[in-house]
């Protein structure tokens, strides 16, 4: 376990630079809490303004970002206590591809699932009423009946031709490339942990652990799916995740964002995730991967970009794209790149069509 | 034929004390060294039953540690098993151990026995008139490969695989779990007991289709075969084809874990996703292997008990090919989110979703057999009509999981589990039950209790439903399968689970005392005890069937139908 071993060690140094950094945030963290979000986000935007205006990558601890409280949960199961009927269906979706699935399943399949098994149930007891031996003492002797054989072979085609329209139209939207300008994240499976590689944000990764059985409670959070470290994720956007297994296969699987793909070792599977709303959604791992395979969950948390990129200016070695552009810009030509000070902090279009 | 067989028992009667048709060998030559295929069958369900006992407590250990979040009861499994009980991975680990261990003994130890080679070596060469099968002795190498096979798979539990004792793999063994993933000897034992039932079944396979194929009774063409006959002749097929793809998977894995090929290691240029579209390439025909025996049975026993031919014989048998046929172009779909590319996951969707074609045309024969009929409600029956219904509903199921895009969210949950035990332990165990009350008198020539039978049924019913409708919900919800543990959001549907396990348990004393009551104090049965319903061959025959039956072979004649190859010839003829 080669790999295991230098992935935890490189877990502890993270977890440490992730450790220092709240440290040195908390005083104006605690500020911020009082503020409103807002305000803060702004904070964090001017910030990267700033430095991105001095041409450096510079991390300005001051960014204020701060991690949502247990309020903001969105994507979770919910206990029968609560809801009864929500804890016995889907969780409730926050992607445009799950919604979509969501209606599919809920109008078409539903409906025609529960048809099917009521009519067969229901000509099972009309059976057994009327040809009772009671009631029926001379059985016919009918073996066929061309018409009705060709009736229940046709009707199940049709039916599932139905099915097949909205199926493959699902399909053709799950498999949507993410754009070119996607900001590219990934996910990578460990025994039994998971790290966020963000890959277009100066490369680093974050080390996510499960929180032991008090901390999530007294965080406020359901045991067993909260992490330490969340997977941050700009919201509104789309997010080109890949997926990739470094030991034995895992499964990255969020249920409230309809996502789920497999960690393979040796591939690394993609797929567009675009969340529609700010919030924390839960996940676990869904690929059976040895004895802690029912510990390592997941969080997502779905940021503005402006919160975001405040986040990722927080992480070591992190960039925003603005910096990481204002970087390339500047290695291009010496000249300083006055145009992209302005509004260029977060949309990576911007400072192109201005360069 | 009727004339003939009945002649012939009138026989064996008469001489029975010195007949050779009746001379049994001493007890270790006669179930030890057996080549009898009724003896033979009856070890096959006997070895079905005890793993079914194993496989079934597992299970309990398994309802019992879910019926609340946290782990309760793995520390103290670990200990009994000679572990270290206080480790924390040791628990985890033991959970993967006992899904494992589930999973393999109920489908390669208990339904496959019970139904291939226990109702399948009983009742084939009776209901084609043969006097044995093929090949008898393989027929006894088959069976005893098989408890080989598990004695191995039990080995396994006390030798290290990784964390803890035992593999813990799940019934899938996908590499690099299985490989690099668990160090230690417990899965190559596993792998190794994998090996030895799936050459016993290569072999039972090649003697049931030559047995079908070229020991029908004179007259019996194929297209007058009972349908019980033709499940098993497509069954046969499909292991026939399926087994191989295993067997060179598995051996992979052998080699990949011990003698440093790379075959599912991308490090060396192998893929992982290569076990796994192998192992389903045999793992989707092996769950048709599952279930088509099963709808042989309850061709047969809803025939039989509502005095009418099955309807449409020839759709009914075509309906097993085409299902046995299609089974094997669906096997993706078993892999949705492993990263296929998008024109594969839509083929799969569609092909798959084409099973439930067949599979409909089967149900509404079944019914339509029963329509217009003089139905009786006898025990086998009515295991007969739960498992139309409750197949029903876990065919349904699997038309939602049919759906790539929809899978993305329900794949690796409790629907799945949901699911697969709708079909399997509901449809498959119902089946083998429904079998099993049909034929117990037969076998052993002595009544079951009618009123037990029928217990056993709803208590068993209300029990399994209990247990399994519930993961529908959890499924849908979000939780994931082969989980020991849970968020607390998850606790009332598994909660009520755990109390349908007890109860399901519970019918399972009711049969084992059924079982009891019938062998100790049971009434003799006749010939014929299901009357004029019960057309096929070995209700000619005496209950229990004389040790050495058709010596004389009976004759299909052109009066003879599909439906009835017993009754003398009509008396205008």
């Amino acid at each position: 376990m080669n790999f295991g071993t230098i992935a935890r060690n490189k877990m502890h140094f993270l977890t440490m630079l992730v450790a220092a950094f709240m440290v040195a945030i908390a005083p104006s963290g605690a500020v911020a809490q009082d503020i409103s979000a807002p305000a803060s986000t702004v904070d964090a935007a001017e910030v990267v303004a700033e430095s991105v205006a001095d041409g450096e990558v510079v991390i300005d601890e001051t960014g204020g970002f701060e991690h949502f409280g247990p309020d903001r949960i969105l994507g979770q199961p919910t206990s029968a206590d609560e809801d009864m009927l929500a804890s016995m269906t889907f969780q409730d979706q926050y992607t445009a591809n799950g919604n979509y699935a969501l209606w599919m399943h809920d109008a078409i399949l539903l409906p025609i699932i529960f048809a099917i098994s009521l009519f067969v149930l229901g000509l099972l007891l009309w059976v057994i009423a009327r040809y009772r031996r009671a009631a029926n003492q001379v059985p016919s002797k009918t073996s066929h009946n061309t018409l009705i054989e060709i009736i229940w072979t046709v009707v199940p085609v049709i039916i599932l031709v139905v099915i097949a329209v909205p199926s493959i139209t699902l399909l053709a939207r799950q498999y949507q490339a993410p754009p070119e300008d996607a900001i590219t994240i990934k996910a990578n499976g460990y025994q039994w942990y998971w790290g966020y590689e963000y890959l277009d944000n100066g490369g680093f990764e974050v080390i996510s652990n499960m929180l032991d059985e008090s901390e999530a409670l007294s965080a406020g959070e359901p045991h067993q799916l909260a992490v330490d470290n969340r997977m941050v994720v700009p919201v509104g956007v789309p997010i080109r995740l890949q997926v990739f297994g470094a030991d034995v296969i895992h499964s990255f699987a969020v249920p409230s964002l309809w996502f789920k793909m497999d960690a393979v070792p040796g591939r690394i599977n993609e797929k567009i995730l675009l969340i529609e709303e700010e919030g924390i959604y839960y996940g676990q791992c869904m690929e059976l991967c040895g004895a802690r395979h029912g510990y390592m969950p997941i969080t997502v948390e779905a940021r503005s970009m402006e919160d975001y990129n405040a986040w990722v200016a927080m992480q070591p070695g992190g960039m925003t794209r603005a910096q990481i552009q204002a970087e390339d810009a500047a290695a291009a030509a010496p000249a300083p790149v006055e145009e992209a000070t302005d509004d260029g902090t977060e949309e990576g279009e911007a400072v192109e069509a201005a360069a | 034929m009727a004339t003939t067989a009945e002649g012939f028992d009138a026989h064996h009667e008469d001489h029975a004390a010195h007949d050779h048709a009746d001379h049994k060998p001493g007890f270790f030559a006669r179930w030890f060294m057996s080549t009898n295929h009724k003896d033979i069958g009856t070890l096959y369900l006997i070895f079905a039953i005890i793993a079914g006992i194993i496989g079934g407590v597992i299970s309990g250990a398994m309802r019992a540690e879910l019926a609340a979040p946290g782990l309760q009861y793995m520390g103290m499994i670990v200990d009994m098993m000679g572990g270290d009980g206080s480790s924390f991975d040791q628990q985890g680990h033991m959970w993967n151990v006992l899904i494992t261990a589930h999973g393999l003994i109920m489908v390669f130890f208990m339904v496959m026995p019970a139904m291939i080679g226990g109702f399948g070596n009983w009742f084939v060469p009776l209901m084609i008139g043969a006097p044995d099968m093929a090949f008898p002795r393989m027929n006894n190498i088959s069976f005893w490969l098989t408890v080989a096979g598990f004695f191995s798979l039990l080995f396994s539990l006390f030798v290290p695989g990784g964390v803890g004792l035992g593999a813990g793999t799940g019934w899938t063994v996908y590499a690099p779990l299985s490989t690099s993933g668990s160090v230690g000897p417990a899965v190559d034992f596993a792998i190794f007991s994998l090996h030895l039932a799936g050459a016993g079944s290569i072999l039972g396979a090649t003697n049931f289709i030559t047995t079908i194929f070229n020991m029908r009774a004179p007259g019996m063409t194929l297209h007058k075969m009972p349908l019980f006959v033709w499940s098993v002749l497509v069954t046969a097929f499909l292991l026939l084809l399926a087994l191989p793809v295993l067997a060179a998977a598995i051996t992979m894995l052998i080699t990949d874990r011990n003698f440093g090929t790379t075959f599912f290691d991308p490090a060396g240029g192998g893929d992982p996703v290569l076990y796994q579209h192998l192992f389903w390439f045999f793992g989707h025909p092996e769950v048709y292997i599952m279930i088509l025996p099963g709808f042989g049975m309850v061709s047969q026993i809803v025939a039989t008990f509502s005095r009418k031919p099955v309807f449409g014989y020839l759709g009914m048998a075509y309906a097993m090919v085409a299902i046995g046929v299609v089974g094997f172009i669906v096997w993706a779909h078993h892999m949705y989110t492993v990263g296929l590319d998008v024109n594969t996951k839509m083929y799969f969707t569609a092909a798959t979703m084409v099973i439930a074609v067949p599979t409909g045309i089967k149900i509404f024969s079944w019914i339509a057999t029963m329509w217009g009929g003089s139905i009786e409600f006898k025990s086998p029956m009515v295991w007969a009509m739960g498992f139309i219904f409750l197949f029903t509903v876990g065919g349904v199921t699997g038309v939602v999981l049919a759906n790539g895009g929809i899978d993305d969210n329900l794949h690796d949950s409790y629907y799945v589990v949901a699911h697969f035990h709708y079909v399997l332990s509901m449809g498959a165990v119902f089946s083998i039950f429904a079998g099993f009350y049909y034929w117990f008198p037969k076998m052993s020539g002595r009544w079951h209790s009618e009123f037990l039978s029928h217990l056993h049924f709803w208590v068993f019913f209300i029990g399994v439903n209990v247990i399994f409708f519930p993961q529908h919900f959890l499924g849908l919800n979000g939780m994931a399968r082969r989980y020991p543990d849970y968020t607390a959001a998850f606790e009332y549907w598994n909660q009520i689970s755990s109390y349908g396990y007890v109860i399901m348990a519970g019918s399972m004393i009711i049969f084992f005392v059924n079982i009891g009551y019938a062998l100790v104090a049971g009434k003799r049965a006749a010939g014929n005890y299901w009357g004029e319903g019960a057309t096929t061959l070995e209700w000619s025959l005496s209950s229990p069937p004389p040790f050495h039956q058709f010596e004389t072979l009976p004759v299909i004649e052109d009066h003879h139908s599909a439906d009835d190859h017993i009754s003398d010839r009509p008396a205008t003829a």
